[in-house]
């Protein structure tokens, strides 16, 4: 038994490590980077198991798909949006018949601190029939990572673990247990892993009749617990994740305790759930996401003779991370006695790119370019270069999700948009830009694609990126862009009228068209000078 | 007991090294501690701001509810005013006076500085001056943790422990200079409540 002060998603790192990983695999991605940022630190100080970036979501699930063929451990872990990325392997090896434990840890950005959606990964484990764990806390999530990979081995199916981004980024103390040895080599057979529809059929047969051990496994896991009022049998609250700690942090402020039902466990535990609300009038909601739980208890036609309330009844937002604010309200409490703002618009101060970033001077070219075209349409993709959208830059037209700048401009370009130009970074690009250029390329639509390449996963803190200045130029020509129009500048203020000049030669070229601005991060060139 | 604080300031000031000395140092004093911090894209220039909680029991919630913070400890006198309605009516604002602007539409620095002093318990820091004086700029977030030291129920050796455990690795000179900003800080409010 060891004490440590970890963050929630390194608490998952330790727990992985100890529970016997043979390798861990993930892409960057508020909040969920830090795991592997944990695992990495650890494989090099301790060893024995690989931790190692990948170059998206997809091609990391299925690298811990193999691990798990092998009969071996595997941690693959991402943000939220980073699952829709993988969905497809996700959602095909719920019907394989996993042999080591696979443990796929997803990463929930409610209130969107730095995403694009608040979508809730419940809704994925729930499709893939799948069990899904959710902490409420440090230490549960050691112990619920830990058990997720017997879990998955017991039913031979991947198991989600869902974090929220006030648990990953939240650091307490954990206490860790030995650690076990990973599992020796052992390979799958072909009809448990071979997808043709005959073996697909058995399968998905097999993992509809394992729903019952699943609920069975919910109904008695300890991470469940319901205790049941004698003084109150109005109120009864069903509290998931840590919705439950806003629970616990307010109750006592009751006159009477309400009964309470912790839910940690997905399939829901349905005797706990039917226990709960056989006893109270008036259930209460209380879940971080999407109102997974309440919609499931209502269903169509709600509970006849019960109140519930929620997300859904307006008693909580249907927005935003739940707060200990918004649970004491819809617990019927007065809210604690504070200082009203006056100023409610308050000078906000957003992120902005650093002083000589170099995707700066690549948008101060390009939108001194772009006056002369008055459709020109800048459609750009995720990262720190997105920040251009804001004044006094205002250099972006959207941002939707990885990769789409490319595909997007050639279905603008394709609409008749003109000049139609992809603004991405080099990240990006391998991570879901390739693919979408190499249908470019072979059609020769008129657009250029232009690559912000900082040299570094720079958004998510400076993780390492796969292909950088003349590697990009292979891509692209491999890709099938016209050699003569793969273009390198260099983003610096005295390169601008040269950088210019590139931009409209490209533009003016009517077909695919390649520009690749190569200067580094200054955070890196910063982190490189303080490590010398 | 329990002690909840909160810290402002803008992303490159520091904040989340004093949340560290504070982990650190609350571990030593043998309590235990939730700190819900801000990565990735507020990190870049923007607001950056942690909820910590300390207590001899156990903690619940990750956030600090509105009107119960104890402490407002702000790197940055624009960041404190963004967060005072998390503070407790008897709680103590311990701030820098000097503003960083790095937005076009930052409001009047006098405006800002008296919308904190109408606050009963206010501690209003000229950090930047105290931080020259220790010998770096960088050092303003130790100057100001070593102000709302005297507040804190955790003890100054537990944090001068943690300055030094978070400094260790950048040399003796670095820890020297931080321990000095911390103790600067601390002078200048003296001991008076
Ligand atoms: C599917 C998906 N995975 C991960 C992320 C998180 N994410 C946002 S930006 C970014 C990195 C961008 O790197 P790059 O394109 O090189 O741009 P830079 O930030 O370096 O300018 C990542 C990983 C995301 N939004 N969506
Ligand atoms: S971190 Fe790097 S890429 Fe991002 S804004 Fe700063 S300099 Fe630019």
């Amino acid at each position: 038994m060891k004490k440590d002060v970890l963050l929630g998603d390194e608490a998952v790192a330790l727990a992985a490590f100890q529970a016997g990983l043979t390798a861990a695999f993930s892409y960057p991605g508020t909040p969920a980077s830090e795991i592997m940022e944990y695992l990495i630190r650890l494989a090099r100080s301790e060893g024995g198991f690989k931790a190692a970036w990948c170059v998206n979501e997809k091609v990391a699930y299925e690298e811990a798909l193999g691990v798990s063929f092998a009969g071996q451990r595997a941690l693959v872990s991402m943000k939220h949006v980073g699952l829709n990325v993988a969905a497809d392997p996700f959602m095909n090896s719920a019907l394989t018949k996993i042999i080591g434990g696979l443990v796929v840890v997803v990463a929930d950005d409610p209130s969107m601190h730095s995403s694009q959606n608040e979508q809730d990964s419940r809704y994925y484990a729930h499709f893939a029939r799948i069990f899904c764990l959710e902490p409420s806390n440090h230490q549960e999530t050691y112990e619920m990572t830990r058990q997720a990979f017997d879990l998955s081995e017991k039913y031979h199916l991947p198991v989600l673990l869902r974090l929220v981004t006030r648990l990953s980024h939240s650091r307490s103390e954990v206490i860790s247990r030995d650690k076990r040895a990973p599992n020796p080599l052992q390979r799958g057979e072909w009809s448990d892993w071979t997808l043709l529809p005959a073996n697909a059929r058995r399968r998905f047969t097999e993992l509809l009749n394992i729903q019952k051990d699943l609920l069975e496994e919910s109904e008695r896991s300890p991470f469940n617990r319901l205790s049941l009022s004698s003084s109150n049998s109005r109120l009864g609250i069903i509290a998931s994740g840590i919705g439950y700690n806003y629970v616990l942090e307010n109750i006592n402020s009751l006159d009477h305790q309400p009964s309470v039902l912790k839910i940690s466990t997905y399939p829901l535990p349905f005797n706990l759930i039917r226990q709960l609300v056989e006893a109270v009038e008036e259930i209460l909601i209380v879940e971080e996401g999407y109102p997974f739980i309440e919609e499931r208890l209502r269903g169509l036609f709600g509970l006849p003779g019960k109140k519930i309330r929620g997300k859904l009844s307006g008693d909580l937002p249907l927005t935003g991370e739940l707060t200990p604010d918004t649970v004491r309200t819809a617990l019927g409490l007065e809210p604690f006695s504070h200082h009203e703002l006056k100023d409610k618009h308050l000078a906000s101060r957003p992120p902005q790119l650093c002083q000589g970033c170099p995707h700066h001077d690549t948008f101060i070219a390009l939108k001194e370019v772009l006056k002369d075209y008055p459709q020109a349409t800048v459609f750009s993709d995720i990262g720190c270069y997105t920040l251009g959208a804001l004044p006094p830059l205002s250099a972006i037209d959207t941002c939707v999700c990885m990769g789409a700048s490319v595909s997007m401009a050639k279905g603008g370009a394709e609409a008749g948009i003109f000049p139609s130009i992809a603004v991405i970074g080099d990240s990006t690009f391998t991570h879901s830009g390739m693919t979408p250029l190499l249908d470019a390329a072979t059609a020769n639509v008129n657009m250029t694609v232009i690559i912000v390449d900082n040299a570094v996963v720079a958004m998510t803190g400076g993780q390492p990126t796969y292909a950088t200045g003349d590697r990009l130029v292979q891509i692209c020509a491999g890709l099938g862009v016209a050699k003569e129009h793969i273009r390198q500048i260099v983003p610096l203020p005295k390169n601008k009228e040269k950088n210019m000049a590139v931009m409209r030669e490209e533009i003016e070229y009517p077909g695919t068209s390649v520009i690749i601005s190569t200067r580094e991060c200054i955070q890196e060139v910063k982190k490189r000078a303080k490590r010398r | 007991m329990k002690q909840d604080i909160i810290l402002a300031g803008v992303g490159g000031q520091g904040i989340l090294s004093i949340a560290f000395v504070l982990d650190i140092a609350a571990l030593r004093e043998g309590l235990q501690f939730k700190q819900a911090e801000v990565h990735g894209m507020a990190q870049r220039g923007g607001a950056v701001q942690s909820h910590l909680r300390l207590a001899d029991d156990k903690i619940y919630s990750d956030l600090i509810p509105r009107g119960q913070a104890d402490i407002i400890l702000g790197v940055e006198p624009l960041e404190t005013i963004r967060y005072l309605d998390y503070l407790h009516p008897q709680g103590i604002i311990v701030s820098s006076r000097n503003p960083y602007i790095n937005i076009p539409d930052y409001p009047p620095l006098e405006k800002i500085l008296a919308t904190i002093s109408q606050f009963p318990r206010v501690k209003l820091i000229d950090s930047l001056s105290l931080a020259r004086q220790a010998g770096s700029l960088l050092t303003q977030n130790m100057v100001l943790l070593g102000a709302a030291s005297p507040y804190l129920i955790i003890g100054e050796i537990h944090l001068k422990e943690a300055i030094n455990q978070l400094f260790a690795a950048k040399g003796e000179g670095i820890v020297a200079m931080n321990i000095k900003a911390f103790e600067l800080g601390r002078e200048i409010v003296g001991q008076d409540d």
